[in-house]
C-alpha cells in the first residue's frame, strides 16, 4: 500500500487538512467566543446564527460550498462580474489547492460549534479572578492571555479531541464537495479506504488503510488523553 | 490468496447451510431481482421486465438499490451472498461474473440457453462474458456502445469547422470552435469520465490491437509502446479545450452543454442519447452521433447482464429459468433497449423501432464482431477486474489533472497495473 501514489496523496492530505482545520477552527471559534463574551446586545441571536451551520449535515455543507466555489457560477464569477476581470479563485478545480476547499467548508461548519464550547467555558470562569486581575491593573488582552485562556484548558482538550476525530473520519464532506477530485487530488484515508474496499474489492488494501487510520488516532489521542488526565489529578 | 480461499469456504458453507433450509425464504414461483435501475428511464425499463415475467405467471419481487453507480447494490449483494441468502438474480456485468463464478454460488442456465439457441444469437465475444467455465450463468439485457462522439452541428457551422474523423481533425475543429468563443470539448472531470475518454483515445490511436493488449491482456511491452505515449499526449491536449468548470461535473451536465450549444462535442457512451432525445432533439438534425475519432472500425461494448444464483427451491428455480428466457426474448430486448437508448444484445432484431444512432450501433456491432474490432470497455468494468481497472483509472485521472509528462504517465501506468495484477 505504501508504494501507491494514491495513498501518499491521501495521507498528506489528511495532515494538511487536520492541521489547517484544527488550528483555524480553534482560533476562529475562540475569537468569536471572546467577542460574544463582551456582553453585547442580541447575543442570543448572533450565537444562534454562528451555530446554525452545525445543524446542517456535512453533505449539505459540501454541496453548498461546491456551488459557491465553482469557478463557473460561484465566487469567481461574481467578483469578475463586479469588474475585476483578472480575478481567479479556482481552488475547487485546482488539484494543488482542492484539499483547502475542504478546509474552508469544514471550518464554516465546525467553528460555530467550537465557539459555543469556548463560550460555555468562558462563562464558567470565576468573575472574581477577573475582577481581581483588573484591580491589579491588568489590561483586558493580558487578562485574556494570562488568565482566561489558561483557564480554558479543559475546554481546549475537548475541542481538540472532537475536531481531531472529525478531521480523521471526514468522508461525507469530501464526497459531497468534490468527490475526492479533481482526479484523486483531495483523497483522504477515509475515501481511500472506501474506494479500495467497496468499489474495487481490494479488501486487503482497504483494511490496511483502515488499520492505519486507527493507529494514527491511537498514537495521537492516547498520549494526549494520558497527559491531560494525569495533570488533572495533580491539580 | 489465502484470505480469498477462506472467504470462499465461508461462502460455500453458508450456501450449504441455506440449502439445508436454514434461511431459505424464497417462495415458489417468485424471483427476487437485485438491480440499480432507479432513474426515470431505467426504472421504466426494469418495469418492462417485471410485466413480461408476471405475464408468465411468476411473481417479481423488486430489490432496487440506488446509489454509487451500482457500488451500493454490490455491497448489499456481497452481504446477502455471504449470509447465504442471495437474490434470484442480480445485475452484475463483465469480469465480475467470473469473480462470482469463483465463489461457486451461481446457477447454471445452460439448459435455457440451449433451448433459446443463445450460442447463435450472441456474438462469441459477448457469449464468453456470460459463461463461467463454459456454462451460461448470466443473461445479457443490452449493449451500450461507449466510443461515441456527440456533437452539436449548429456549433460547428457557426465556427466553420468540420466534424472530425481523426484526432488531428478533432484538434483542427477544436481550434476553430475555441476561436469562435465556444467550448470545443464538454467534459466532466470525474475519474470514470476521464477514463472513458482515454479508452477511446487509445482505441483511436492504436486500434483494437493495442486496446486489447493494454487493457485486456495487460501486456507490459504494449503498455510502454509509443501508442500509449501518444494517447496520453492527446489526453493532455484535450485539457486546453475544456472549460474551467469541468472538474467534478456530472456527465449529463456536460451533455446539457452540447445540447444548449455552449459546447461542441462530448465523448460519452450511448446513454447520452437519452439526454438529447429527452430535450426534444432529433438525431442527425439537432445532434450528431458518430464514432469517437479514429474508432469507426471498432466498438467498445458495455453490456448489462443478470447473473443467477443457485436456488434450492424448485419453484424458485422454475421462475429463475423463466426469467433467463424472458430476458433473451426479442420482445423484452426491444422494449427495454428502445427505452434505455442501448441496442439489443441478441442479433437479427427488427430495426423499425430504433433511431438512427441505434441503427448505426447495431450495424457496427455485427460488423466489428466479425472483424475483431469488438472490444470490451475497460472504463466500464468490462475488460479487467475492478482492482486492475481502478489502478489504470488512477493514473489516467492523475495525469489529466496534473502536469505529469506522458513518459512519467506511461511509467506510472505500468507499475500501477503490474502491482494490481500481482495482487489479484
Amino acid at each position: 500500500m505504501f508504494s501507491l501514489d494514491r495513498w501518499d496523496v491521501a495521507y498528506t492530505n489528511l495532515i494538511k487538512f487536520s492541521v489547517c482545520f484544527i488550528i483555524l477552527c480553534v482560533l476562529i471559534g475562540l475569537f468569536l467566543a471572546i467577542l460574544l463574551d463582551q456582553k453585547i446586545r442580541v447575543e442570543g441571536a448572533l450565537r444562534a446564527m454562528y451555530l446554525y451551520p452545525m445543524a446542517l449535515s456535512f453533505i449539505v455543507t459540501g454541496t453548498v460550498w461546491k456551488w459557491i466555489l465553482n469557478p463557473e457560477f460561484g465566487v469567481e464569477r461574481i467578483v469578475q462580474n463586479l469588474g475585476f476581470e483578472s480575478f481567479t479563485f479556482d481552488w475547487l478545480v485546482n488539484p494543488e489547492m482542492s484539499i483547502y476547499t475542504v478546509v474552508i467548508a469544514g471550518i464554516w461548519q465546525s467553528s460555530g460549534f467550537v465557539m459555543a464550547l469556548f463560550l460555555a467555558g468562558l462563562r464558567g470562569i470565576d468573575n472574581q479572578i477577573i475582577h481581581a486581575a483588573s484591580i491589579d491593573g491588568a489590561s483586558l488582552p493580558t487578562i485574556y492571555w494570562r488568565i482566561i485562556i489558561p483557564g480554558l484548558r479543559p475546554v481546549f482538550f475537548s475541542v481538540l479531541i472532537i475536531l481531531l476525530h472529525i478531521a480523521i473520519k471526514s468522508f461525507d464532506l469530501i464526497i459531497a464537495l468534490n468527490n475526492a477530485g479533481p482526479g484523486y487530488s483531495s483523497d483522504v484515508p477515509a475515501t481511500f479506504m472506501y474506494t479500495y474496499s467497496f468499489s474495487r474489492g481490494q479488501i486487503a488494501i482497504g483494511s490496511a488503510s483502515a488499520t492505519i487510520m486507527l493507529m494514527v488516532i491511537i498514537a495521537i489521542v492516547v498520549p494526549y488523553l494520558y497527559s491531560e488526565l494525569r495533570s488533572e489529578k495533580h491539580a | 490468496m489465502k484470505s480469498k480461499n477462506n472467504i470462499q469456504r465461508i461462502v460455500k458453507s453458508l450456501v450449504l447451510a441455506s440449502t439445508l433450509g436454514l434461511s431459505s425464504v424464497v417462495s415458489a414461483g417468485e424471483v427476487e431481482v437485485l438491480h440499480f435501475w432507479t432513474s426515470g428511464g431505467e426504472a421504466k425499463s426494469a418495469a418492462a421486465l417485471k410485466e413480461l415475467l408476471e405475464a408468465k405467471g411468476h411473481q417479481w419481487r423488486d430489490f432496487a438499490v440506488a446509489g454509487g453507480g451500482g457500488d451500493a447494490a454490490m455491497t448489499v449483494l456481497k452481504s446477502r451472498a455471504v449470509a447465504g441468502n442471495p437474490p434470484t438474480a442480480a445485475q452484475v456485468k463483465g469480469p465480475s461474473i467470473q469473480e462470482w463464478g469463483n465463489e461457486g454460488v451461481l446457477a447454471n442456465v445452460s439448459a435455457v440457453a440451449a433451448e433459446g439457441d443463445w450460442d447463435n444469437l450472441l456474438p462469441s465475444v459477448v457469449a464468453n462474458v456470460m459463461k463461467y467455465e463454459g456454462d451460461y450463468v448470466a443473461a445479457p439485457v443490452n449493449v451500450h456502445r461507449v466510443n461515441w462522439l456527440w456533437a452539436n452541428p449548429a456549433v460547428f457551422e457557426q465556427a466553420g469547422a468540420a466534424l472530425p474523423n481523426t484526432w488531428d481533425e478533432f484538434f483542427d475543429a477544436a481550434d476553430k470552435i475555441k476561436a469562435a468563443g465556444l467550448i470545443p470539448f464538454a467534459h466532466g472531470g470525474q475519474p470514470w469520465q476521464d477514463f472513458t475518454v482515454f479508452e477511446s483515445i487509445v482505441l483511436g490511436t492504436g486500434g483494437a490491437d493495442l486496446y486489447n493488449k493494454v487493457f485486456v491482456e495487460l501486456d507490459e511491452a504494449s503498455m510502454k509502446s509509443d501508442g500509449m505515449k501518444k494517447s496520453f499526449e492527446i489526453l493532455r491536449r484535450l485539457n486546453d479545450y475544456t472549460d474551467a468548470g469541468s472538474p467534478g461535473r456530472d456527465w449529463n451536465v456536460a451533455t446539457g452543454m452540447v445540447i444548449e450549444g455552449k459546447a461542441a462535442m462530448q465523448v460519452m457512451g450511448d446513454w447520452a442519447k437519452g439526454e438529447f432525445t429527452n430535450a426534444g432533439k432529433m438525431p442527425g438534425k439537432d445532434f450528431v452521433c458518430m464514432a469517437a475519432p479514429g474508432t469507426a472500425d471498432a466498438f467498445t461494448f458495455n453490456i448489462d447482464s443478470f447473473i443467477f444464483f443457485d436456488q434450492s427451491d424448485s419453484g424458485a428455480r422454475d421462475a429463475q429459468n423463466a426469467l433467463a428466457a424472458t430476458i433473451m426474448e426479442p420482445e423484452f430486448q426491444q422494449v427495454f433497449n428502445v427505452a434505455k437508448g442501448s441496442i439489443p444484445a441478441r442479433l437479427n432484431m427488427p430495426r423499425e423501432p430504433f433511431d438512427a444512432c441505434a441503427l448505426t450501433s447495431m450495424d457496427d456491432f455485427v460488423k466489428t464482431a466479425e472483424t475483431g474490432g469488438l472490444v470490451p470497455s475497460v472504463a466500464h468494468g468490462m475488460a479487467a477486474y475492478s482492482a486492475v481497472a481502478g489502478a489504470m483509472s488512477d493514473v489516467v485521472t492523475k495525469f489529466f489533472n496534473s502536469d505529469m509528462s506522458a513518459e512519467d504517465a506511461v511509467a506510472a501506468y505500468v507499475t500501477n497495473v503490474m502491482e494490481a495484477k500481482a495482487s489479484l
